[in-house]
């Protein structure tokens, strides 16, 4: 694909986040959509294409009165709408649509309007690691950790520093969840969940939602906000099951999704400026730091402990405060474009001061896929 | 613990002979013909060259441990905390399990540590493997 020829020009989140009780997931998707559609002037007649996750393209159409030319129902966890924006980008670049809606609205808390999560008991998670006493995310998704922690002698203390600077971050964000200043020693002393993970290392969980419009960037700057153009993409899977990953040091769809997405972009780890990683967990920002190829993996806890992500340090990460203290709704992607968006926009609340490049990398089925998205706000 | 609450697996055509084996006590695994690369999850035919010329054979039962979580949330038929281990077997395939015979504990779990298979009988058609402490 080639660099900046599709802008984001409409971005919003849902009125409300956190605990949404009287509104249905496909509600939240509704709300998310008008919200993003006012952001970008524009009606649901307007828009031509329509990509979504959490619900099918077929309900969205229809719910919002869209009659769509092109659909992605792409749904491979959190990292979807990374995903959705780069389907979308080269859908609007070879002609096929316009103007793409990408909505995304989650009862991950309140469980209105959404179906529990339902493991089958024929499926390779179902006959070959359920047996064994997986009961939800937190009992899988850190399964690599301690291997990664042992190769690469990350202490847990240095660990524990992710959910502190992240809540720095989230000190300044006042639609974060939590606000309350955390220590490493309040990290290492709270519940344990899954050793060797505790409860402040887990993200929330939360309902909520936010969408995107884009177009084309020779029609971007007919909207009302500043286009964020989209300079790179990348995306890839792995498997489905934790244990069955090529490493335990490393993720390979995040490997493949970043080096395209850098490659694309024609440009270095050095040139970024702001850096959104997924973080269901805190081990992920570790492993996003080197997949992504910003350093050795062996540098990674240093890197965090020494506070080079957390607010005034010279790779801001997370700036939103991230799944761990800012909202995580079951697949947080989409929360964590929003944020790049409004940082490539220049209205963060905690606004990156110059910020040019943006890295949005998000994963999918824990590391079971990959997809990232590198912004800029110059052509 | 409630036993009967607990997660089942529901064996495939593809998958039979691997819970047929953990029932009669092995361990199967599958090994390519072509390119001679052991390999699980089962499926007829290999994961790293797509060859169908597959056979399955029975693993020495040697492992070593490789990761795992202790989880100290309730779960279906365990009693937490329990360990989710992730194994690496002698012939290369990684596969997860739970570690009998030995205490739940970070002290207790070394990685590296080496382990052999054993066998845990669910119900009358449902043998999981499982390992232990090697020479425990």
């Amino acid at each position: 694909m080639r660099r900046n020829q599709v802008a984001v020009v409409g971005a919003a989140e849902t009125t409300r986040l956190g605990v949404i009780p009287d509104m249905s997931q496909i509600q939240l998707h509704a709300d998310a959509a008008l919200n993003t559609l006012a952001d970008a002037g524009l009606k649901p007649g307007d828009i031509d294409g329509l990509a979504c996750a959490a619900e099918t393209p077929t309900q969205l159409a229809h719910y919002l009165g869209i009659t769509p030319t092109w659909v992605d129902g792409t749904h491979v966890g959190g990292c979807s709408f990374m995903i959705h924006v780069r389907h979308a980008a080269a859908a609007i670049e070879t002609g096929l649509c316009k103007t793409v809606l990408i909505t995304h609205g989650e009862s991950g808390r309140s469980l209105i309007g959404k179906p529990p999560r339902s493991v089958r008991a024929d499926n390779f998670e179902g006959q070959f690691e359920a047996p064994y006493g997986t009961n939800g995310r937190p009992t899988q998704f850190p399964i690599p950790l301690l291997r990664f922690m042992k190769t690469y002698g990350i202490t847990q203390e240095q660990l524990a520093m992710v959910s502190v600077v992240q809540r720095e971050w989230a000190a300044k964000n006042p639609r974060a969840s939590y606000k309350d200043k955390l220590t490493v020693e309040a990290v290492l002393n709270s519940r344990m969940i899954a050793y060797p993970l505790r409860i402040l290392q887990c993200c929330l969980v939360t309902d909520g939602g936010g969408a995107l419009i884009l177009t084309s960037a020779d029609r971007a700057a007919d909207f009302p906000h500043k286009p964020v153009y989209v300079l790179g993409t990348g995306e890839s899977v792995e498997t489905p099951v934790v244990s069955q990953m090529e490493s335990f040091n490393s993720s390979r769809a995040w490997r493949v999704s970043g080096a395209q997405a850098f490659r694309e972009a024609g440009i270095t780890p050095r040139d970024v400026d702001h850096l959104m990683i997924y973080d269901a967990f805190a081990h992920l920002p570790l492993y996003g730091l080197c997949d992504l190829g910003f350093m050795p993996p062996e540098a990674t806890g240093e890197f965090i402990a020494n506070r080079n992500t957390a607010p005034g340090g010279k790779l801001p990460v997370n700036t939103n405060g991230g799944g761990l203290s800012y909202m995580h709704s079951g697949m947080y992607g989409m929360y964590a474009l929003q944020e790049s968006v409004r940082q490539m926009r220049g209205i963060a609340p905690a606004q990156v001061s110059g910020a040019r490049i943006s890295v949005c990398h998000g994963n999918g089925d824990m590391f079971g896929a990959a997809g990232t998205i590198i912004f800029s706000n110059q052509r | 613990m409630n036993d009967s609450a607990r997660a089942k697996p529901l064996p495939t055509p593809e998958t039979q002979h691997y819970w047929d084996g953990a029932a009669a006590g092995e361990l199967r695994l599958q090994r390519c013909q072509a390119c001679s690369k052991a390999y699980f999850p089962p499926r007829p035919f290999c994961p790293a060259c797509g060859s169908r010329g597959v056979r399955v054979f029975a693993a020495s039962g040697k492992a070593t441990l490789y990761s795992y979580i202790i989880n100290h949330r309730a779960a279906p038929g365990f009693t937490a905390p329990y360990a989710i281990a992730v194994v690496q077997l002698a012939e290369g395939p990684r596969l997860m399990t739970n570690i009998i015979d030995c205490p739940q504990t970070p002290e207790a779990l070394v990685l590296d540590m080496a382990l052999e298979v054993a066998f845990q009988k669910l119900d009358d058609t449902i043998t999981l493997p499982v390992f232990r402490p090697a020479g425990a």
